[in-house]
């Protein structure tokens, strides 16, 4: 288990958004930061991040700039927009609500 | 490949490549990063690249992948749909040529005419605060008259009046002056302004170089100054800096120039013709006598409010004192009211109705090319429905496809507009050329305001002819093409109506201007056809202006005009030759308040206007007015015994009903003078489109007059005599200036100038109206019977014969013709009450004018009708079944 396609459809979108909500990061710093919150446990595919990450951005929820990296090298950072922030609330809160209910019914039946 | 499509694909490449790179130096990075943190967790170089790439996955479909989420930004789908509207309008080339002319003439005529009007009407004059700028004149409520010129007597009792809540200044505009510099330049007569020394103060002009007048040099007995304008420095003065302080001669005397005013200063009033040279100081110039008198009515007054004072207060103030002057002087020849108008109104107030005319018949225009576009856009839809259902069909939204039809119809309009700009600024400048008479015609041109207003235009007439054929095509019948069966299909019934309606509507504006037009030109024919009293063929006439200095004695004047007279009867070719005041058409003149002794106290007696006119004995044959009483003045009724008069029969009915006015006398208030009346002449008119006026005729060699026109009748080609008589007068006195030669025609074209003008435009505008309304005919007509073809075809294959299917189709194209033309009818009645004040000599409603218009409208509608009904009824049924 552990691969994202597996899980809820727009899950990914909602741990990008999450990952950069605190601050700007690469792609491969959000693919890292996943994983390790999560304690390997959701290993984030390099196959839909880039695409994910490109939609996000079509849609207006994070910004991408140029900058520097740790290593000294040009990476591309992306950061939370005003929208983006909202969009992460919504999700979070569907989220809640979504694994909640799940909780329930696998605790219950 | 267009150069368009070629710019779009390349700017969109530019993009993607840069992304495209972007993307790889995005990968790059990841996979360095992930090859560095294995290497650091023990794997060496290769491994540890290797165990990045693999964990990456299949580098290609990432890239796909991600590529695939790019969108195209709005601009590229606005270029993408910019791109297609032009490749689908150039498809049809006829259409797009057409659409884009019609609305070029449209637009190009309304902008045309907005620079006029904002120019000549709406822009603020160049003064100081010019809104706060007055002119007064008065009137005479017992004549109903009004803007009549006024006096210095009451202008001095309203400035004390208004003292504190305007400022006043007196202004004369109409003074001409023989000017002669010493180099033995030639001699030339100019127009002069004569106005109180606070006139450019209160306008708040300075002038270009030296100084306006002081307050000393605006009396009888200071020095004689004078300023110059700017044309004329130029002109005789090489525009030299050191004129200032030098001396001019004027009439004979010297004068020094004080200041030259900037090149954009210009006067422009009722009153003043605008072609003003010089300004001098107009208690310096006039007579003791006339700046007292309540009685002679030569000037206008220029007031400037002051700040929180409204013109409004002052003219009510200023009646209040015209009243109290009129009961401390009741005479006849004091004015009893008050009339003021803003100066910017004074200026152009004559050209507001022509121009708004001109203005709603272009607007018109416009309106009528942008249905005519959208009735073409109908067709155009209705041709193009197969595909616009199948795309439907395949999902393309309704706001898409309007979108698309919007944007086609910006194209054609931007188009248009561009175009029309040309024709605009191509016919300012005809206009400048063609009416110098008008005031401000100098500032005409196209600035900003114009711009916005030609961008709104476009606008308008986009939205206008691209919203109509989005009505027609209503997004439930979108898809009936693809449902319609081969054969009677009646789909198109919708679009039908709306062009019959968008038909009706256009044919209605067309009437109008039609009427209109109409009713301009008969108004100018009539204009043109009105004889002055004489014979207007083969006269000549010029002026001159004898200088009180060389010719201080009246005998001297007398003698001069004399020797004048013989010398031009004998020029060969010089028919008859006369000596009058003004010639008949050539202006006002000036008039006298006169009494009848010889009559009983009354109305019938006193206060009697007369036009003023003095000729030589000669004068009523060479003119050709006839003598109808009495006789005409002897040779010896000249200097002191020229107490006779003439007077015309129009006076002689008004004034001397049922009885002989021969051996009456008359008395001229003004000069205290009493003269006999020995005969009565025909009427003349002082000017083409007003009634005669009662006119006396004094003896021109005597009462000290100098200036006169002299008038010569000729068999043929009288304009060649101007230059032999010109040097005549050179050589009787070399330094008399000689103006406004020109014939009796010249002085008639000139005065019926404006009414030719407006008359011309708005037919112009009609006959364009005509044309497209015709098109509109035969294009929605033929468009009926291409799609009736199949059910005329079953008709004749029935037995219809071809005369009914003829009357079918005529009848079908006639009737949204005949409907427009009701409605125009009936909407030109109250369009031609509104022009009333430009017509002349007919009534609004002239039956002829209207009948005209609906003859030459259905003429026009039934030929545009002829040629698809003909094609109808020569229908061949066999092919026309066979067409599906």
């Amino acid at each position: 288990m552990g691969k994202p396609n597996d899980l809820v459809q727009g899950t990914l979108d909602l741990l990008i958004l999450r990952t950069l909500a605190n601050q700007p990061k690469h792609g491969w710093a959000i693919a890292k930061r996943i994983q390790q919150i999560s304690k390997e446990v959701l290993q984030v595919q390099q196959g839909s991040l880039y695409p994910a990450l490109h939609r996000l951005e079509q849609q207006g929820w994070i910004t991408a700039k140029w900058a520097e990296s740790e290593t000294g090298r040009q990476a591309k950072f992306y950061r939370l927009t005003s929208h983006g922030r909202k969009q992460l609330e919504r999700e979070t809160a569907n989220w809640k609500r979504l694994s909640g209910a799940i909780n329930l019914v696998v605790s219950e039946a | 490949m267009s150069w368009f499509q070629k710019l779009r694909i390349q700017l969109a490449t530019l993009r993607r490549s840069k992304a495209d790179s972007e993307l790889d130096a995005e990968l790059r990075f990841h996979l360095d990063q992930e090859a560095a943190e294995n290497l650091a967790a023990g794997m060496n170089a290769e491994e540890a690249r290797r165990a990045a790439i693999r964990s990456f996955g299949n580098l290609g479909a990432i890239r796909e992948e991600t590529r695939s989420t790019w969108s195209w930004t709005s601009v590229e789908i606005f270029l993408r749909d910019v791109g297609a509207g032009l490749r689908s309008l150039s498809r049809s080339p006829g259409f797009t040529v057409a659409a884009i002319l019609v609305i070029a003439l449209g637009l190009g005529g309304n902008i045309a005419i907005f620079a006029v009007i904002r120019s000549v009407l709406l822009k603020p004059l160049p003064f100081h605060d010019p809104s706060r700028l007055i002119v007064l004149y008065q009137g005479q409520q017992r004549d109903h008259e009004v803007n009549l010129p006024i006096d210095a007597g009451s202008f001095w009792d309203w400035q004390r009046a208004v003292n504190g809540s305007a400022d006043l200044a007196l202004v004369a505009p109409t003074g001409q002056y023989g000017l002669s510099t010493r180099g033995g330049e030639l001699p030339e007569m100019i127009d002069a302004g004569c106005v109180s020394w606070n006139f450019f103060h209160l306008l708040g002009v300075q002038p270009a170089l030296g100084r306006t007048f002081s307050q000393a040099e605006d009396s009888p007995g200071a020095p004689a100054t004078v300023i110059l304008m700017d044309s004329l420095w130029r002109r005789r003065f090489n525009a030299d800096p050191a004129v200032i302080g030098s001396q001019i001669w004027l009439n004979a005397r010297p004068y020094t120039i004080i200041g030259v005013m900037p090149h954009w200063f210009q006067y422009e009033g009722k009153m003043s013709g605008g072609r003003i040279q010089i300004w001098v100081p107009i208690q310096h110039e006039s007579a003791a006598s006339l700046m007292h008198t309540y009685e002679d009515h030569e000037f206008s007054a220029l007031g400037r409010l002051a700040p929180g004072i409204t013109a409004a207060s002052v003219y009510n103030r200023l009646a209040t004192v015209q009243g109290q002057i009129k009961a401390a002087h009741p005479g006849p020849a004091v004015r009893d009211s008050v009339v003021g108008h803003s100066l910017l109104d004074d200026a152009v107030s004559g050209y507001r109705t022509p121009l708004l005319t001109i203005f709603g018949a272009s607007g018109c225009i416009l309106l009528i090319a942008c249905l005519n576009v959208g009735s073409l856009f109908v067709a155009r839809t209705a041709a193009r429905r197969k595909e616009l259902a199948l795309r439907t069909a395949l999902g393309a939204g309704r706001m898409r496809l309007l979108r698309e039809r919007l944007l086609e119809s910006f194209l054609l309009s931007i188009g248009g507009g561009l175009l029309g700009v040309f024709l605009a600024s191509a016919a300012i400048s005809w206009l400048v050329h063609a009416r110098r008479d008008m005031n401000r015609v100098d500032s005409i041109h196209i600035d900003p305001v114009v711009a916005v207003f030609a961008a709104a235009a476009v606008v308008v007439c986009a939205l206008l002819s691209g919203l109509i054929s989005a009505w027609s095509t209503r997004s439930r019948s979108l898809l009936a093409p693809l449902q319609e069966s081969s054969r009677g299909n009646s789909a198109g019934q919708l679009r039908t109506a709306l062009r019959r309606t968008l038909l009706a509507a256009q044919v209605g504006l067309t009437v109008v201007l039609l009427v209109c037009a109409g009713l301009l030109l008969k108004s100018y024919l009539r204009l043109r056809a009105t004889e002055l009293g004489i014979s207007s063929d083969n006269v000549l006439t010029m002026q001159f202006n004898l200088p009180g200095v060389r010719y201080d004695k009246p005998v001297q004047k007398a003698a001069f005009m004399e020797d004048l007279l013989r010398g031009v009867r004998a020029v060969p070719g010089v028919e008859t030759a006369g000596l009058v005041t003004t010639a008949p058409g050539q202006g006002w003149g000036g008039d006298f308040l006169m009494s009848i002794p010889d009559h009983p106290p009354g109305p019938n007696a006193s206060g009697l206007d007369f036009l003023v006119r003095a000729a030589d004995p000669g004068y009523f044959a060479a003119a050709g007015i006839p003598i109808l009483r009495g006789r005409t003045f002897a040779s010896r009724e000249r200097l002191d015994h020229a107490d006779v008069v003439l007077i015309s029969q129009d006076a002689a009915n008004r004034y001397f009903p049922n009885e002989d006015p021969l051996g009456k006398h008359l008395r001229i208030d003004y000069l205290g003078m009493v003269v006999e009346i020995i005969g009565v002449v025909g009427d003349t008119r002082w000017t083409v489109s007003q009634p005669d006026h009662p006119t006396f005729y004094m003896p021109i060699f005597s009462n000290n007059l100098s200036a006169a026109t002299l008038l010569v009748r000729s068999r043929r080609n009288v304009e060649a005599l101007s230059v032999p008589i010109q040097r005549l007068i050179n050589a009787l006195d070399r330094d008399l200036p000689v103006v406004n030669v020109e014939t009796l025609r010249e002085t008639i074209g000139r005065s019926t100038l404006g009414s030719e003008f407006n008359s011309l435009l708005v037919l112009g505008f009609a006959v364009i109206a005509l044309v497209l309304a015709a098109a509109g005919i035969y294009g929605v007509l033929a468009y009926l019977v291409t799609q009736r073809t199949n059910e005329l075809g079953v008709r004749i294959a029935l037995g219809a014969q071809r005369a009914q299917i003829l009357r079918l189709t005529l009848l079908d194209g006639l009737r949204p013709a005949l409907l427009g033309l009701i409605a125009g009818l009936a909407g030109s009645a109250p369009v031609a009450k509104l022009i009333r004040s430009l017509l002349y000599g007919i009534e609004p409603y002239d039956s002829t004018v209207f009948l005209s218009v609906m003859t030459v409208l259905l003429a026009v509608a039934a030929l545009a009708c002829t040629i698809p009904a003909w094609r109808a009824s020569r229908l061949d049924p066999l092919q026309a079944l066979r067409m599906e």
